[in-house]
């Protein structure tokens, strides 16, 4: 890994040596310190967000899914929509802490880790639907290739066991890349601590001692590990999305849907670290190291990503007309005029015409605007994944059995929960681990690197 | 109360976490202030012929490999050996186990095909060689976890993590001398010089701990546990209760004793006046065989219809009536033998009459409409009459 000086013009974080300890006070001091009024006051309403979600799901564990708004016809409803919505989340921390690091974008430093924790998270949070829509999640070890007492083994050549796999080999790996980026931090705040604390980071730390002896090793395998998340964060979208697209059913059957997927999960995922950093710079001060420009470039990358969704959805529908199969053609009139053409529209309006404001740099510079617009973004790709799982499910090839899909309290609830499990998570990983990569950051700021007057 | 109970938990780890240091000297380290300082005290070092030493700064600094002469990495290799390991472990797994133990048509696609494969392929190619690569830096290249080194809990190793750079000289390097050593520091512009210390009790020359016996015990015993575990869960707890509602449900099955139901079945009988589908009343239904019927044979004579006939009649009329109507019945006296089907009475009998005696049945012979369809009755007839043809034959039948 090369630091080259260049690139530091894009932190001029701080501008004299000295101030490494002013970084490590600021990085440290949510965790170091006690617990604020505002931190209290947000883990408190997304507790009370998981709880309501732990509610519906102990309801959907004893009366099984039955409370949920599925029915024979819509068979796939929130458990489905909510996973692939949080896989998407997901996708953008992997973006920024690989893709970009393989880039050499060095004003990712600042945002990486926490990108990748939301990743995490994210991952966990949208593991649980699948298993829970299974309606016997104790069952869920039958999706593992294992020796079993009825000698079968799993069908390898679906895309629901691909997604088994690919999911979970994404979580393990997210989070082998965010465990092996912690170990020098964790390294530092042992150094800094005392008491219990100290014994539980000098665990961690697993005796990190900041040697260069190490150091050439561990960049290496960085490197390699972004080197690996970068395809597999592709490739994990494409197999959700093979989900849909290797079914026959028209609206789902299309080759446009793996890069239509990754395209709107990284537009999500951005969406979603946007908003909560937006929220997280103000509340533990870091506005300088979470900088507008951060914020800015996120902006672009929204607007990139959210017009290459635009140009899929248009697609969608030129290649229903182009195709001449009239049961195509039905459910795309069906999706944008049909009884969903509310959902459809609010998510083209959310993904792709709101978006479209931040051509402007007032707009991304602006954050009250660019926060309402992130927003608008999460609802927005909520919403597709509704659109494609309701409106491709909900009529069809037999009009006798065309149905609508109506959530119950239990479905909303679980939304909720979803919402509030990830947060909590976020808020406690905030509490306990430093939510910026601190070896990183020094490593990019001015004068960090030597001028080469003596060696070379 | 509490806080008291709370500084005496503070005091007992502060107390265990201080360490007692012993005599012998393990190294001597010295900081510095800039990253240019610390790369020339480096590269002064290698000159100076030391080859026990160590660079500690808070990141990596650019061109330090180079500085303090370290051999190019092996990690990138160790991805390649364990990434390939993942592909090729795939490939037979899904192979042996879609394509040879278990194998079942899925649309009609072949039982082993790379496409398919290849999504998993992937993922295993990336899980083995990404957990290789991070769990073999640390272990194997870095030697970790060591998390008694001597340097920990020392002013240097604190200073280093935060924002100066350390240059570190064990005590094992060939040309170490204290004295020396110290100069030699000094004279690169090292400040702060530190002597550190072995810690009184010499974990630290077990270099992994991870080799430990207790540790491979601890991992062989986590090991047995959660196989057994998830053997036992798998194999014996889904089987109890709740677990079993699957077999085990609260409905009635077809020959179970109902305590329900006033008859005792399980079985309900349909409504009264149920008809099935397609059913056709008869209008002759339990009128005496002699009754004359108008009934005239629907279906036309063919090879088809013969065909069937004689596969009816051998299966539901042969047992007694005999291949060929002669009354040679092969129940061996079991019954009463039936009268042959050549008798004048029953030649010059209508279709309609034999066609009677089948669905509504004669003395001991019962009737036959509920094993045999309508039509196929009919063409029972059509055989019956070739048969009697066949035994009595005209003159012209012979052209």
């Amino acid at each position: 890994m090369s630091f080259d000086s260049t690139y530091t013009r894009e932190l001029p974080l701080v501008p004299e040596r000295s101030s490494f300890k002013e970084i490590d006070d600021v990085i440290f001091r949510p965790v170091e310190e006690a617990p604020t009024r505002k931190w209290f006051i947000a883990i408190t309403i997304s507790s009370l967000a998981l709880m309501i979600g732990a509610v519906a799901l102990a309801n959907t564990f004893y009366f099984g899914i039955g409370t949920w708004g599925n029915n024979s016809t819509v068979g796939w409803g929130f458990g489905i929509v909510n996973f692939v919505f949080w896989i998407g989340i997901g996708h953008a921390g992997t973006l920024i802490s690989a893709i970009l690091y393989l880039f050499r974008q060095r004003w990712r430093t600042g945002i990486a880790r926490f990108a990748e924790a939301m990743t995490i998270f994210a991952v966990i949070t949208a593991g649980i639907f699948p298993v829970i829509h299974t309606g016997r999640p104790w069952l869920a070890a039958y999706l593992i290739p294992y020796p079993n007492q009825n000698s079968i083994w799993v069908n390898f050549n679906s895309p629901l066991l691909w997604d088994v796999f690919a999911v979970s080999t994404y979580f393990t790996i997210s989070f082998v890349f965010w465990s092996v980026g912690l170990i020098p931090d964790i390294a530092a705040m042992r150094d800094r601590a005392s008491g219990i604390k100290k014994r539980i980071y000098t665990v961690l730390s697993l005796g990190w001692r900041n040697s260069n002896r190490h150091w050439q090793h561990y960049e290496r395998a960085y490197l390699i590990l972004a080197g690996l998340s970068t395809p597999l964060v592709l490739s994990v979208h494409t197999i959700v999305s093979f989900d849909f697209a290797v079914a026959i059913l028209p609206g789902w059957h299309t080759t446009i849907f793996p890069p239509y997927f990754v395209a709107g999960a990284i537009f999500s995922g951005f969406g979603m670290v946007a908003t909560v950093l937006i929220i997280l710079r103000k509340v533990y001060d870091m506005e300088h190291i979470i900088t507008l420009d951060h914020l800015e470039k996120m902006c672009k990358i929204l607007l990139a990503t959210g017009s290459m969704v635009g140009y899929a959805y248009c697609m969608e529908f030129f290649m229903a007309w182009y195709s001449g199969y009239i049961f195509e053609q039905f459910v795309f009139i069906n999706r944008a005029f049909g009884p969903y053409a509310w959902a459809y529209w609010t998510m083209f309006s959310c993904n792709v015409i709101f978006p479209q404001l931040f051509w402007f740099k007032k707009i991304r510079r602006n954050i009250p605007i660019m926060m309402l617009l992130v927003i608008l973004v999460n609802v927005g790709m909520w919403f597709e994944r509704f659109v494609i799982v309701v409106t491709s499910l909900h009529r069809d090839f037999l009009p006798s059995s065309w149905a609508m899909f109506y959530p119950t309290w239990t479905d909303l609830a679980l939304l909720l929960g979803s919402f509030g499990f990830f947060f909590t998570c976020v808020l406690l990983f905030v509490k306990v681990l430093p939510s910026i990569s601190l070896a990183e950051l020094k490593a990019v700021t001015e004068n960090a690197q030597p001028t080469h007057k003596h060696h070379h | 109360m509490i806080g008291k109970i709370k500084n005496k938990l503070k005091e007992v780890n502060n107390r265990n976490l201080e360490q007692k240091r012993s005599d012998e000297l393990y190294a001597i380290g010295a900081l510095f202030d800039t990253p240019d300082e610390i790369m020339d005290a480096a590269g002064k070092t290698t000159e100076a012929g030391y080859e026990e030493f160590d660079v500690n700064t808070p990141y990596p600094v650019h061109g330090m490999d180079q500085a303090m002469k370290l051999k190019n990495t092996m990690v990138g290799k160790t991805t390649f050996i364990f990434g390939f390991l993942g592909t090729t472990a795939a490939l037979l797994m899904i192979g042996w186990m879609s394509g040879i133990d278990y194998q079942n048509i899925i649309g009609g696609k072949p039982f082993f095909a790379i496409p398919p494969a290849i999504p998993i392929t992937f993922e295993l190619t990336v899980l083995l060689g990404g957990l290789a690569t991070a769990g073999l830096m640390l272990t194997l290249f870095n030697r970790l976890p060591w998390i008694n080194n001597p340097l920990h809990d020392t002013n240097y190793i604190k200073q280093t993590a935060s924002d100066k750079f350390g240059l570190v000289i064990y005590a094992k390097d060939k040309n170490f001398n204290i004295a020396t050593v110290e100069g030699f520091l000094q004279s690169i512009g090292g400040k702060s010089i530190e002597k550190i210390n072995f810690f009184e009790v010499r974990e630290d020359r077990v270099r992994t701990p991870i080799f430990d016996f207790k540790f491979i015990a601890l991992l062989a015993v986590v090991t047995v546990v959660t196989a057994v575990t998830a053997y036992g869960i798998l194999r014996y707890v889904l089987f109890l209760p709740p677990f079993d509602f699957m077999w085990k449900q609260e409905k009635v099955l077809p020959q179970e004793k109902s305590t329900f139901f006033a008859d005792g079945f399980s079985m309900r009988p349909p409504v009264e006046g149920t008809v099935s589908r397609g059913y056709i009343p008869y209008e002759y239904q339990g009128l005496p065989d002699s009754v004359v019927t108008l009934l005239a044979n629907p279906l036309p004579i063919n090879a088809e219809v013969l065909a069937k006939g004689k596969q009816r009649f051998d299966t539901y009329c042969s047992p007694c009536h005999g291949y060929y109507g002669e009354g040679d019945s092969r129940l061996r006296g079991q019954f009463p033998n039936p009268p042959s089907l050549h008798t004048d009475k029953v030649r010059q009998w209508a279709d309609g009459n034999i066609y009677h005696v089948i669905t509504n049945g004669q003395n001991v012979m019962s009737s036959y409409a509920k094993q045999i369809s309508r039509d196929d009755r009919w063409a029972i007839v059509h055989y019956i009459r070739a048969l009697q043809r066949a035994l009595n034959a005209k003159d012209e039948d012979l052209n």
